[in-house]
């Protein structure tokens, strides 16, 4: 793999807690992190206005550079590339560059992390800043140098005449002062076909550290004089606490209980004795049974009130035009509750005291949820100060921020930092989840085989403004908000083919029986699984190959050129669903393809796979998995590709083992034997084939490749073994039972 | 406090603990300040607390620091550094096989036990000896790829 040169270090700084991620260990100290140290006040003088350019960029004496963004690395490689677009704008060499991210009193705030905005919003207003300082340095070079400006030029940290002749660097030009400019979103920008940074495999700073152990997580920060806390959740989600009995945990040193009407915690000095605390204190719940079990839960949806419904497509007459239609099809899918079931527990430190407090958390957001503790607890926002440090993937919002909550509870009782991790039982029991999806679409074709008719009714939890409650906060009795959303789930519900019928309706429940939120790719995944296994369903009938029959409905170049290519990478031979040819021994063999175009206007992604499925067992085996990958401009290639790579074998889990069980009480999917993810020994090969158009603005893309995953593999199914699957997850049982019933 | 000796990254280490059932993952992360063994789940089901113990791999968080008395451990920090990574971790870094990372100690520790006992194993005996390590982020292929370009070297 060709790779730039010595980016492959991480440095850590640790000042205050704070982690510093650096491109070389040569690089100078920021010098905001001396100030870290002395943490109680939160304003540390450093530009924060997210319209200047100071804010995201420091020149500094030594001819280094520091980078401040509030758009947090989740592992997802981001970090690196918004170096990389920075480094080619501003026109320094990407190893002189640090980054600090997610820190409330450095940090300009440009928004959080999520839904694959890092790089084309996140990413587009740091370009702008470094455009613009690279304008002003010019500006100052030409008085420097007494020459216009036009005969200048940037290169390597110099600003020197376009021929020969001598110039000046940054640092000289900067004379360690600010540059104290709004950001010019109008000054020139690069021409792409000039890029040398961006597009080139960078390898990512912090991958040599956590091959070695010495990448500092949330889950290592160690502070001063810090305690270690758990908290312990009530058998049944709505109970409440009727008594504890400290004398059962007597003999354990040095515990503390913290109890806040129905907030539960213990907290000692030693971590193994507040894990045993948790464990074995004594505690007396009431009875609650709120919950309509997960069993049923279809039928429950379903009858469950609607709050409001929303047309959002309504294009020419979709129940005339299927009335007419030659062929006819309707059809029920169905997604449960699923887990973001981040592999390292929720964790934060939270050092709370009389004048202000300093919170150490993965949030994906941080000035969000400095926002909303300020409020919670009543404080002023700008006395808070909260930081990101690198976390067990997240994928939206997991239990972070609610930890973040429970250690400030803690620490507040404590008048002490206190860390609190969650345990495993905490996080895959109590994460706000992704919500569950019903999708009934009705359609028909004319007798050549062209969709006349579509119509898509999608059953979702409503919206409600406002902060996501957090379960400590609710416990203690505290008043916060009580928001509900999980992302724009109503996306991609439309086909991704030419219909000149299109009815879209999304019915939005009044409630949801477990708290949501933001889970990779909200809705989409569902919603293409739907829409994608439909047309597949259509083109079986029309006798049509697949591929074929998606490309008639296709006009856009980029759109046919992915599904092309992922189609030739697995060897696509034309020919209608099922195959023909599928037995071999005991195991179905098929193949399947599905393409969408993200969000309708952002990544094409085309997907095909070749599944074995033992028709004894049900047991589905993916062999093989080709996708073609078209976001625009690629930036960092190698991050990308593990990005789509990770996308695909992460909704390949998601669709073959992950369902959230819950009874009337409680969520009984807790660890990884009730809350199975995929294991090695089933991980297909997969080829990912990117498409680089130079020219055109990059999209984000650490979500896109989920969300044909999932049509795709029922889509193979299908071609294997005649039967469809229209219900997630494609587990042994259920596939088994589905080839009972032909 | 009874006091428990054993070796850790080759040196001689001796630690108290108020309890003999005290899993080793909280010992090396509080008391000796090795950080890269993470708490997954506890339960053994996950694999991110992964060490070596006598140079097999095993969960620090289902061994008791009165089990691992009279070993020799081996954490991900004693393999190599940044500067002189083991092959594993090189091949690691080289193929980039990590998104957040928090499984990676996990997965090279096991790596490493199973490269110990069979220098050349093919891609299925790979995917067995990691059978037991969970990752969350879908970097699987990458990590199959770190390991099978050590144990082809």
């Amino acid at each position: 793999m060709e790779t730039l040169n010595s980016v492959s270090r991480r440095d850590f700084l640790r000042a205050g807690g704070a982690v510093v991620v650096s491109f070389s260990l040569g690089a100078a100290v920021p010098k905001w992190t001396a100030a870290q140290s002395a943490a109680p006040t939160a304003d540390l003088g450093k530009p924060l206005d997210p319209n200047e350019v100071d804010s995201f960029l420091a020149i500094h004496a030594d001819g280094s550079v520091t980078l401040y963004t509030s758009r947090v690395d989740v592992g997802t490689g981001l970090r690196t590339a918004m170096t990389q677009i920075a480094a080619e704008e501003l026109g320094i060499p990407i190893e002189r560059f640090t980054v600090i991210e997610g820190d409330t009193s450095l940090t300009p705030d440009h928004g959080g992390t999520g839904g694959s905005s890092g790089i084309p919003v996140g990413a587009k207003r740091v370009r702008e800043a470094a455009a613009t300082a690279r304008q002003a340095l010019l500006r100052i070079g030409a008085q420097q140098l007494q020459r216009p400006e036009s005969e200048l030029t940037v290169v390597d940290g110099y600003v020197q005449p376009v021929g020969t002749g001598l110039g000046v660097s940054f640092a000289t030009l900067m004379n360690v002062k600010r540059l104290d400019i709004q950001i010019d979103s109008k000054a020139p920008q690069k021409d792409p076909a000039q890029y040398k940074v961006v597009g080139k495999p960078v390898l990512r700073p912090d991958v040599s550290g956590k091959a070695t152990g010495r990448n500092v997580f949330m889950q290592d920060l160690v502070v001063p004089g810090m305690l270690h806390g758990r908290v312990i959740r009530p058998p049944s989600i709505g109970a409440k606490l009727v008594s504890v009995d400290e004398s059962s945990i007597r003999k354990l040193p040095g515990v503390s209980v913290v109890r806040i009407e129905n907030f539960l915690g213990v907290v000692s000095s030693d971590e193994w004795a507040a894990v045993r605390a948790a464990r074995e204190l004594k505690a007396t719940w009431s009875e609650w049974q709120g919950l309509p079990g997960s069993d049923d839960l279809e039928r429950h949806v379903r009858e469950s009130a609607v709050d409001h419904d929303e047309v959002l497509v309504n294009k020419g007459d979709s129940a005339a035009a299927f009335s007419t239609a030659s062929k006819q099809f309707s059809a029920m899918y169905s997604w449960p509750y699923q887990s973001h079931a981040s592999l390292g527990p929720s964790c934060a430190v939270a050092d709370v005291r009389s004048d202000g407090a300093t919170i150490w958390t993965s949030s994906q957001g941080t000035y969000g949820l400095r926002n909303n503790l300020a409020k919670i607890f009543a404080m002023p926002a700008e006395k808070l100060r909260v930081i990101f440090l690198d976390g067990a993937g997240s994928y939206g919002g997991n239990g972070n921020d609610d930890a973040a909550a429970d250690a400030f509870l803690l620490s507040r009782s404590m008048k002490r930092p206190v860390r609190l991790q969650w345990m495993r039982q905490d996080e895959n029991g109590w994460d706000p989840k992704g919500p569950p999806q019903y999708l009934s679409l009705r359609g028909g074709l004319d007798a050549q085989g062209r969709i006349v008719s579509w119509e898509t009714q999608m059953w979702l939890p409503k919206n409600i403004p406002g902060n996501r409650a957090f379960i400590g906060i609710d416990a203690a009795g505290i008043s916060q908000d009580h928001g509900q959303g999980a992302g724009q789930m109503q996306m991609n519900g439309d086909p991704s083919y030419a219909s000149p019928n299109t009815r879209v309706v999304v019915h939005y429940l009044a409630d949801s029986a477990l708290r949501i939120s933001n889970l990779r790719a909200p809705g989409k995944i569902a919603n293409v699984f739907a829409t994608e296994s439909f047309a597949d369903e259509m083109a079986t009938a029309a006798g049509t190959d697949a591929v074929e029959f998606r490309l008639r409905g296709l006009s856009d170049p980029r759109a046919i050129e992915v599904l092309k290519r992922a189609a030739d990478m697995i060897g696509w031979q034309s020919r209608p669903s099922p195959n023909p040819q599928a037995a071999q021994g005991n195991m179905l063999i098929g193949r399947g393809v599905a393409y969408m175009r993200y969000k309708q206007q952002e990544n094409y992604v085309a997907i095909a796979m070749e599944v074995a499925v033992d028709r004894a067992s049900g047991q589905v085996q993916v062999q093989r998995v080709t996708c073609a990958h078209d976001c625009g401009l690629v930036v960092n290639p190698d991050g990308l590709r593990n990005q789509v790579e990770g996308c695909i074998l992460q909704t390949l889990s998601r669709a073959l083992h992950e369902e959230v069980k819950f009874d009337r009480s409680r969520v009984t999917s807790v660890d990884w034997a009730t809350y199975p993810i995929l294991r090695f020994p089933e991980v297909p090969q997969v080829e990912v084939e990117l498409i680089d158009r130079p020219a055109i603005p990059p999209v984000g893309a650490g979500e896109a490749a989920t969300a044909p995953v999932v049509a795709a593999l029922a889509n193979a199914i299908f071609d294997a073994t005649g039967v469809r699957v229209r219900t997630v997850p494609f587990t042994p049982a259920r596939v088994e039972s589905a080839l009972a019933r032909t | 406090m009874a006091k428990y000796s054993f070796r850790v990254n080759g040196r001689a280490t001796t630690v108290e603990s108020w309890d003999p059932g005290q899993p080793l993952l909280y010992v090396l992360r509080n008391s000796l300040g090795l950080h890269a063994a993470k708490f997954g789940c506890g339960l053994g089901q996950c694999g991110a607390c992964s060490i070596l113990i006598d140079g097999k791999v095993a969960r620090s968080c289902m061994t008791s620091v009165q089990q691992a008395s009279g070993r020799s451990i081996t954490t991900l920090e004693g393999l190599g550094t940044p500067d002189k990574p083991d092959p594993i971790q090189a091949a690691f870094i080289t193929e980039q096989a990590a998104q957040c990372g928090y499984c990676t100690n996990g997965m090279i520790m096991a790596a490493k036990s199973l490269l110990t006992e069979t220098p050349h194993p093919t891609l299925e005996n790979v995917k067995q000896a990691l059978g037991g390590n969970l990752c969350r982020c879908g970097t699987h292929t990458r990590i199959l790829s770190a390991v099978l370009t050590v144990a082809k070297a």
